[in-house]
């Protein structure tokens, strides 16, 4: 057996895991034509090996990289695994990337191979042919639409396998070599990170950090080779990275990947994954789920559920607190996971689940405890591509909604005079690709800057995440708060999609709001009130009665200063299309504080109404203005002059105990 | 693309003193899209259905690859793979997408009531078959996430696109499209338009469509016949129909035709 030293590349471990397991363990599952096919680990290693070969023929060389965009399959991570068997590095990009934000990270990584999944990625980067001279072939793996496109350039995926194999009988063993001449200090991947301001940047990430994440987190939080994960987050996100590639070589769980985007939620019924790993927007979105169907339930279950939810939360909040659970409560949930609990865990596909991870943007408390009442094992995890994906997370028994946890072993945490979050372990990234300044400035003084605000709490010794450095703000009586916490605390109401809270600088806090149209739609249907479009739902009178005591409800458990004065909704979902949220759908703040200053002066100048105009821009380049009136509703009294006197001390309003 | 694959002759059909269609004829040629398109009433829908089997005409006659079609039933023209898809949706509302599916494949199954009863042996390998051949067309028609909902639960976009699946099912030779865009959005129906452009280039099937939508009929179609008052006025490639003074003055208008 060869140590996991010696395995110091993703490739060696597939061969191994191959070796190990061969055709008797499954690596790869994908539902395809309503069936879930299987790829052993030696059909895994197979495909590596024919796409490997088969890209070497195409003239792909030793630190040549590749991009490949698409949902998640398995052609995605054999495209992946065979460009870095070939010393290569693979570059992955959001299938949901505008071209031009395609074309910039294809040119920008010097990609030479760009595989993609269909017709409408082929066309998107037809588009901007010219835009990407370096790129010699663009390889597909879904055909469909594709049969007229004769361009030499386009090359179907099977077909490099086979190029692959024809490739491998003339040069017998050279595979083998390619893969034993990997270093563990190669680069493995680059991960764009979908930057909040300015152009993405690319982390680079070597092998050997990528394996270091995989094999630490495994002598924390332990998994199986008979676990399963379902793959259903961007593939270019370094959280599914992390999970389906190496977690997933270090460990030999199966990876699954659904039939399509639109199946997820049934496939992952289907499957029950022992672990899953989301930004919070998912998490967020289920509790949405079982909300609205608890609401349409029958009669009984209501009841049962409004019973046994509240115990729930009671033994959640007692084992926070480290507390014994009484035996009554103990019993009673028992009978609660028996008659509820255990249903809708199934529902929603986590039945099975060992642990949940939550990271990329602080969750709720009130979605926290959601989750621990139904006994899932939800923990929030810190970290960012630049160390991949997790660095601090909770220990299963010491789980505290606003901490983050301790570092994983080997790694170590401090924070700097300015109070910025700095980590250092084996995970820590070679530095941003092709911007030599910024990842110096990233990796001074041998710690990964992280950008973010925090501190460790005395009691526990772990984490406390404030908000990103940049983005905690101050109130012009010097009181600090967090924006993103206010918002998510908001979010956490089943009719709120999207909040933005603002007042830096200002006397108070206002925000601006975005409703879930489809439980608003359904309530508005419930209350008999016709509606035509999400804008035409947005000002309804009863609609923003609705949300203003969702707000009021939200305030009442905030300091003073927090409080949201007043508020609109807006006419228009924020969209990542738009600019105003990222890709991984995080709001950004700066663009959309400066989009709508005009909707923001009006709120702070207590206007009745705010008429707003603004640019639609739709999927296929057009562009059309919306005009409209926007409701103002203020909810509790501005303050004015002789109040901000009365409070001159700074004081914490929240942002999870700042202070 | 030269082949006729379907040829109508001087048909006629009429409902007590109105004339549906008096005297038709065209060619549908193999592999080619073909519209018929008119003002409501023209016949449209009419010849479709002498075309499909509902109505058998009172003069002329229908040849379809080279064989008469004129009075056999519609079932047996379902076996020589004339699938059609209706104006209305005609499907089982109360069944799933799968199960209107596989409806679709009956003209295709070969096994016996008893066989199918005990489902033993070759009427289940038939089965397998015939499921997979379905979920080839759910994978391409993208209804997977809707598989096994009932159909009357479904959008109405959804349901004409089930809809379109049942025909497919047939593996027709012949598709006729009864306003498969009736009703549909901006996004729905460039859906519905590159799958009748991969039904059409891709599994080689030749279509007979009926549509509204000027935009989407002079797109793709590579012939067009227009009706009035059922009697074709006018026929040609898009462009030709489009410079035709007869169709212009019939149907199209000056205004409408300055738009297309």
């Amino acid at each position: 057996m060869v140590s996991a030293e010696q395995l110091d590349t993703l490739p060696k471990r597939l061969q191994a895991m191959a070796r190990k397991y061969g055709r008797s363990r499954v690596a790869l599952r994908e539902k395809e034509y309503g069936i879930w096919q299987e790829y052993t680990w030696q059909d895994y290693l197979d495909h590596v090996r024919d796409f490997c070969l088969g890209l070497v023929s195409l003239g792909f060389r030793r630190g040549d990289k590749i991009a490949i965009v698409g949902d998640n399959r398995p052609e995605w991570v054999i495209a992946e695994l065979a460009a870095q068997s070939a010393g290569g590095t693979s570059v992955g990009i959001y299938q949901d990337s505008l071209a031009k934000e395609m074309a910039y990270v294809i040119d920008h990584s010097d990609a030479v191979i760009v595989v993609v999944e269909d017709q409408e990625q082929v066309d998107k980067i037809l588009e901007v042919r010219d835009l990407i001279p370096k790129v010699r072939h663009l390889i597909y793996y879904d055909p469909k639409g594709l049969r007229t496109y004769t361009d030499p350039w386009l090359l179907y995926f099977p077909r490099v396998l086979e190029m692959g194999r024809e490739y491998g009988r003339q040069h017998p063993g050279l595979f083998e070599e390619m893969v034993a001449a990997g270093d563990g200090e190669d680069t493995a991947i680059i991960c764009y990170t979908s930057g909040t301001t300015g152009n993405p940047k690319g982390a680079m990430l070597s092998h050997r950090n990528l394996l270091a994440m995989g094999d630490t987190i495994q002598t924390v939080d332990p998994l199986t080779p008979d676990d399963d994960f379902l793959s259903f987050l961007p593939l270019a996100w370094i959280g599914e990275q992390m999970t389906a590639l190496a977690m997933h070589l270090s460990i030999g769980f199966t990876v699954n990947f659904p039939e399509e985007p639109d199946t997820v939620q049934e496939n992952m019924r289907e499957i029950g994954p022992h672990v899953m790993f989301s930004p919070p927007r998912i998490y967020e979105d289920m509790v949405t789920r079982v909300q609205v169907k608890i609401q349409d339930a029958g009669w009984l279950k209501r009841k049962l559920w409004e019973f046994f939810q509240p115990i729930g939360l009671r033994v959640a909040d007692a084992r926070f607190a480290h507390k014994p659970v009484p035996l009554t409560d103990r019993l009673l949930y028992a009978l609660g996971e028996f008659l509820v609990f255990s249903a809708i865990k199934d529902h929603l596909g986590l039945a099975r689940l060992k642990r949940a991870y939550t990271g990329g943007a602080p969750l709720g408390p009130d979605v926290f405890r959601f989750y621990h009442a139904l006994g899932v094992n939800l923990k929030q995890i810190y970290g960012q591509t630049e160390i991949v994906g997790i660095a601090v997370l909770h220990r299963d028994d010491d789980i505290r909604f606003h901490t983050v946890g301790t570092p994983l072993p080997g790694g170590e945490m401090a924070i700097s005079p300015e109070g910025e979050i700095l980590l250092r372990s084996r995970a820590v990234f070679q530095g941003y690709y092709k911007m030599p300044e910024e990842s110096a400035k990233t990796l001074a003084g041998g710690w990964l800057h992280t950008g973010d605000a925090g501190y460790i709490e005395e009691e526990s010794g772990q984490l406390v995440v404030i908000d990103r450095l940049k983005d905690v703000m101050r109130l012009s009586t010097g009181e600090i708060f967090s924006p993103n916490f206010l918002e998510n605390k908001l979010k956490f109401s089943p009719y709120i999609k999207e909040a933005v809270a603002v007042g830096n600088g200002r006397t108070h806090v206002v925000a601006m709001i975005n409703i879930d149209l489809q439980s608003v739609g359904h309530w508005a249907e419930g209350q008999g009130i016709p509606y035509t479009t999400y804008q035409d739902l947005s000002q309804k009178g009863p609609v923003i009665d609705l949300i203003a005591g969702e707000i009021a409800r939200v305030n009442a458990d905030l300091p003073e200063a927090a409080r949201i004065r007043s508020f609109v909704i807006l006419h228009k979902e924020l969209d990542a299309d738009d600019e105003e949220l990222t890709r991984t759908r995080k709001l950004r703040r700066g663009f959309v504080y400066q989009k709508y200053a005009p909707v923001i002066e009006g709120l702070y100048n207590r206007a009745k109404e705010i008429p707003v105009q603004s640019r639609v821009r739709y999927r296929d380049g057009r562009e059309t203005v919306i005009e409209t009136v926007l409701q103002v509703r203020e909810l509790l009294p501005v303050p004015g002059q002789s109040e901000e006197s009365e409070q001159p001390e700074p004081r914490a309003a929240g942002g999870g105990g700042v202070g | 693309m030269s082949e006729v694959h379907l040829a109508v002759e001087n048909v006629a059909i009429g409902f007590g003193g109105v004339k549906a269609l008096d005297g038709v004829s065209l060619a549908v040629r193999k592999g080619s899209i073909t519209s018929i398109i008119g003002p409501n009433g023209a016949g449209k829908t009419s010849l479709i259905n002498c075309i499909s089997g509902r109505y058998i005409p009172q003069q002329g006659r229908i040849l379809f690859e080279g064989r008469d079609i004129t009075r056999m039933p519609p079932a047996r023209r379902a076996e020589l793979r004339i699938a059609r898809t209706f104006q209305n949706i005609a499907l089982f509302k109360h069944m799933t997408v799968l199960e209107n599916l596989m409806v679709g494949r009956h003209a295709l199954m070969r096994s016996g009531l008893l066989a199918c009863g005990l489902w033993w042996g070759p009427a289940r390998r038939e089965e397998i078959e015939h499921r997979k051949a379905v979920e080839e067309i759910i994978d391409f028609l993208e209804i997977a996430h809707v598989r096994r909902k009932p159909v009357g639960m479904l959008p109405y976009g959804l349901q004409k696109r089930v809809e379109l699946g049942r025909a497919l099912a047939l593996e027709p030779r012949l598709l006729l499209l009864d306003e498969p865009m009736a009703g549909m959005n901006a996004e729905e129906k460039e859906d519905m338009v590159r799958f009748i452009l991969d039904i059409n280039q891709e599994r080689g099937v030749t279509c007979v469509l009926i549509e509204h939508d000027m935009g989407v009929v002079m797109d793709i179609s590579d012939w067009v016949v227009v009706l009035d008052f059922g009697r074709k006025i006018g026929e040609g490639t898009p462009d030709e129909v489009r410079r035709n003074p007869d169709v212009i003055r019939a149907y199209l208008g000056d205004k409408d035709l300055a738009a297309v």
